[in-house]
């Protein structure tokens, strides 16, 4: 690439870390031209593959007869379970996800066979003429069903610190209760789709919409019975994931790659809406039952949790996700004794999955809703209990250990609160909602400020890993490929300013290429927020390799110190001499200097023993505090959400521009899945909600009417992270937890705070009209 | 399986094609025409990824027939910018980071343009309600909304 005299003569590249960016694709996407998977130009005889799934929750399979399907004109492929030629599976680790089932069915969506044809509406309409015997047997649907018959996945999983029980009891104050919180359906507004490709031999192309190209290409490789490395999984990109194709894009692929081998034609999966709805996992339901014991200032002593989730019909990241929830059950606050006995329901519905926050948003509510009866209890603001049972401030010198034994050494929650209390007026407007409830009948308002501390990193630590491929090119352009993948949340282009940083060059020199397990293997899925803390690393660790080749180089040839060269804005200073960056590497090129180099990472400090579960599972953690105002009209339920302050701790935000939205996009999705977001499966364990129609995600119309969000602007990571900055992915989802709270402050002012409001989530009208009245019903 | 003849313009060109009774104009968008810009989210009418507009009506093209385009003249994404040249409400979007995924973006534009082309000078109240029937699951909607309110300043001003 050609500099120009401007270039060379920057003081600072352009596009370098901290600086706000567009998305890599940005302009693609207003244009239209962004390629997602199912918009790939596809071989003329491809075929369309719908796999048909079960209508009934339970049942065992006498018998399946696909030979009418098989017959129907224009069919060209039937497949079921006894066309595998490798192993029926498709789960991340547990191997109890069957790609086609075979002597029984355990969720209504489950998958039976697939038909291939020209056009998906063909093999959509020949899947019906299949003749299946099914014997149906009783569902277990819901949370209540599965503890009553202790339908569980594993035996309960517990995390306990000191004696909860001893303190509770010996505590001035107790409380108990409980908590349902609904599930929520990721609606990635692109569905799951996979094409496959067959290749020469046992070779297989597979372009999938997953946040886990490995774990899709070892998936097909087991399935089709060859070795890993005659797969190759590429994904450029998704229309939103959300931890929804973590695991779930593995039944697209395999299947789509089982009718490309059997038919030696291109396939492709692609779930429409409702299949995509019935088919796949979601965000795990949980019930919680609390007790606690705190002193006359509101200082919690001890607390014990029961966390009660709906798995569905196998493992799939189930027992990860229920130790995040037991790992997040202190969210920011020091509690001296607790356990936490999680019990992972195994239940006739969808695998659930990971969603952003995996568990963790659900232990935090758990906690929150103590705080607030505890603040309830002694007639004080919620914000006074919170801060009373903060972990000390990083500066503190005494630092606390949480309940599995990590201490919080950077805390700086107390930072965000101040900041955050003193510009969002908290105090004022606390007192002035208090004014308008006691002089509106009708319409009553609630506000809440609640905190967040979310640990970064895998609890299981072997997926702390990320490798990454970087090559200068003879003209000083640059090739940058990493494990990681880009669903919209902006990782392409942090790691490209990352790079552009490594050399100090523009960043329109960096090119990001797909995501490719044939450039970078082994990963781990892009998922816990992770991806820009490692795939970062990693592509910082192959820039280093290359620059200090051409350093070693270029003291050499000029015969100067290796000390006496810098990377400068697009150029290179050797001793006292400029060269351009596109020079330089020319000169190493001729030179013989390798000028490509592959970058590792794996996040240091970290260790877990999951037999005591204590240890040290994350790197850091993230802060945030949200306040939310709300108003409830409580003769018919109906709420707004009327303005939300934000400050959050993004460190040095590698993007700010990026972080913003991360901001946004979470603290909005949180507050659909509290408030009104609702899964509904009958009583057959069959889901009702399997449409935008009758599932309702927030739209424009709903945001607050006042978001005011802030990046905390003093964030540093205390911990040797890239460029000092923090993850972003999911710990802003949780800041919507104030929009829950201040409708149960809302609900509790119809009694004046003296009777509990029990409001479950998602807390839509009607859950808020049965609240008041239960409140009204039981006022003294 | 029987097959008519339909034409209509698309981004201002004549087209012609032969197409299928039960085909959306969504399937001939994307799969006769291959102009992927357009995007399924629900095929049910209910994301507004799918949105296009008809003799400058904002459409379902999900919940269309491709038979139902003849003698029309189809506004799509790919339509928006002149050559290099974006169109201000791309320009906007891309000024506000209206996008992360972008996969609703395209449906946004089209919604949007076809709102200030009727309302060149609406209330953020008006956008967002006639934003309401398009879905985005990334952003939370903010920056879109400036993008759209910031857009037509500049459309009003040139
Ligand atoms: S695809 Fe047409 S509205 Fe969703
Ligand atoms: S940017 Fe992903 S759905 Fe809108």
């Amino acid at each position: 690439m050609h500099a120009t005299v401007d270039q060379l003569q920057k003081a600072r590249i352009d596009g370098g870390v901290h600086e706000p960016r567009a998305h890599d694709s940005s302009i693609r996407h207003v244009t239209g031209e962004a390629v997602y998977t199912g918009d790939i130009k596809l071989p003329a005889d491809a075929v369309a593959v719908f796999i048909a799934t079960s209508p009934h929750a339970h049942a065992a399979i006498r018998s399946i007869d696909l030979e009418a399907v098989r017959r129907q004109p224009g069919i060209i492929a039937v497949l079921g379970a006894g066309d595998i030629p490798g192993i029926n599976d498709c789960s991340p680790f547990a191997g109890d996800d069957p790609i086609f089932a075979e002597a029984k069915v355990e969720y209504a969506g489950q998958s039976l066979f697939a038909v291939a044809a020209a056009t998906l509406a063909e093999a959509r309409a020949a899947a019906t003429l299949a003749v299946i015997d099914f014997a149906p047997q009783p569902a277990i649907v819901t949370i209540a069903q599965a503890m009553a018959t202790q339908s569980y996945l594993s035996p309960p999983r517990t995390l306990i610190h000191g004696d909860p029980e001893a303190a509770i009891a010996t505590a001035a104050h107790r409380l108990t209760g409980r908590i349902e919180i609904g599930g929520q359906e990721h609606f990635y507004l692109e569905g799951q789709v996979a094409i496959a490709m067959p290749g020469e031999g046992d070779e297989m192309l597979i372009h999938s919409s997953t946040q886990h190209p490995t774990e899709v290409q070892h998936k097909v490789a087991d399935a089709l019975g060859v070795p890993f490395h005659a797969v190759t999984v590429e994904v450029r990109r998704m229309g939103g994931a959300f931890g929804g194709k973590e695991t779930h894009g593995n039944l697209p692929a395999t299947v789509a790659a089982l009718v490309a081998r059997q038919t030696g034609r291109a396939a492709i999966v692609r779930y429409d809406r409702d299949d995509d709805m019935h088919i796949t996992g979601k965000r795990h339901d949980f019930r919680i039952d609390y007790t606690a014991g705190f002193d006359d200032t509101g200082r919690i002593l001890g607390v014990t949790f029961d966390h009660a989730s709906r798995c569905g019909m196998s493992f799939d990241l189930s027992a990860a996700i229920s130790d995040r929830a037991l790992c997040h059950a202190d969210n920011a606050y020091f509690i001296p004794a607790m356990r936490v006995t999680s019990y992972l329901c195994k239940t006739n519905t969808a695998s659930n999955t990971a969603f952003r926050g995996f568990g963790g948003p659900q232990g935090m509510i758990g906690i929150e809703r103590v705080i607030e009866e505890i603040a309830r209890h002694l007639r004080v603001d919620p914000v006074t209990v919170r801060r009373a049972n903060f972990y000390p401030h990083k500066d503190s010198g005494g630092h606390r250990a949480t309940p599995y034994r990590m201490l919080v050494e950077d805390c700086i929650i107390q930072d965000l609160f101040d900041e955050l209390e003193a510009s969002s007026d908290y105090a004022p407007r606390r007192a002035e909602i208090i004014a308008f409830n006691a002089k509106s009948a009708v319409l009553k308002r609630g506000i809440a400020m609640t905190p967040v501390k979310f640990g970064i990193s895998f609890n299981n630590i072997m997926l702390n890993q990320a490798g990454a491929l970087v090559h200068v090119y003879a003209d000083g352009s640059i090739g940058l490929n990493h494990g990681g993948t880009e669903m919209g949340q902006g990782l392409f282009i942090k790691v490209a300013q990352v790079v552009a940083e490594a050399f100090q060059v523009d960043l329109d020199r960096v090119k990001i290429t797909a995501t490719t397990t044939g450039k970078v293997p082994n990963t781990s899925a892009t998922a816990a927020s992770s991806g820009s803390d490692l795939n970062g690393m990693a592509a910082l660790d192959a820039a280093n390799k290359i620059k200090a080749r051409l350093a070693a180089y270029l003291a050499n040839a000029h015969n100067v110190a290796a000390a006496a060269i810098t990377f400068e804005p697009n150029r290179i200073l050797v001793g006292g001499r400029e060269i351009a960056f596109d020079d330089a590497i020319a000169e190493a090129h001729r030179a013989r200097v390798s000028l490509s180099a592959t970058g590792f990472y794996a996040t240091p400090k970290l260790h877990w023993d999951e037999g005591t579960r204590t240890g040290r599972p994350f790197y850091y953690f993230c802060f945030g505090a949200a306040v939310s105002e709300v108003a409830i009209d409580t003769l018919t339920g109906e709420n707004r959400i009327l303005r939300v302050d934000i400050v959050h701790d993004c460190g040095r935000s590698l993007n700010p521009a990026i972080d913003l939205g991360q901001i946004e996009g979470g603290f909005v999705q949180g507050a659909g899945w509290l408030t009104m977001e609702e899964l509904v499966w009958d009583d057959r364990g069959r889901l009702k909600t399997h449409a935008p129609a009758t599932y309702k995600i927030p739209c424009a119309s709903d945001r607050p009417v006042d978001l005011r969000i802030k990046i905390h602007d003093r964030g540093r990571n205390i911990e040797d992270t890239i460029y000092r900055s923090k993850a972003v992915g999911e710990p802003p989802l949780m800041l919507a937890i104030s929009a829950h709270a201040a409708l149960s402050d809302a609900v509790a002012s119809v009694a004046g705070g003296r009777v509990a409001p029990d409001l479950d989530a998602p807390a839509t009208p009607e859950r808020i009209l049965m609240a008041v009245e239960r409140v009204k019903a039981n006022a003294p | 399986m029987a097959k008519h003849h339909v034409s209509f313009t698309i981004n201002g060109d004549p087209t012609e094609i032969l197409c299928e009774t039960h085909a959306t104009l969504l399937d001939v968008l994307r799969d006769e025409l291959e102009l992927t810009g357009t995007k399924e989210g629900c095929s049910t009418g209910d994301c507004g990824a799918c949105s296009v507009t008809v003799d400058g009506r904002l459409v379902c093209s999900c919940l269309m027939l491709g038979v139902e385009a003849n003698g029309k003249a189809i506004g799509t994404v790919e339509g928006l910018a002149k050559g290099d040249k974006l169109h201000v409400l791309q320009e906007k979007f891309l000024e506000h980071h209206a996008l992360q995924c972008g996969i609703c973006t395209p449906g946004f534009l089209v919604a949007s343009k076809a709102l200030l082309e009727k309302n060149p000078d609406p209330t953020e109240t008006e956008v967002r309600y006639w934003l309401a029937g398009n879905l985005c699951r990334c952003t939370g909607y903010d920056k879109i909304v400036r993008a759209v309110m910031d857009a037509a300043t500049v459309m009003r001003g040139a």
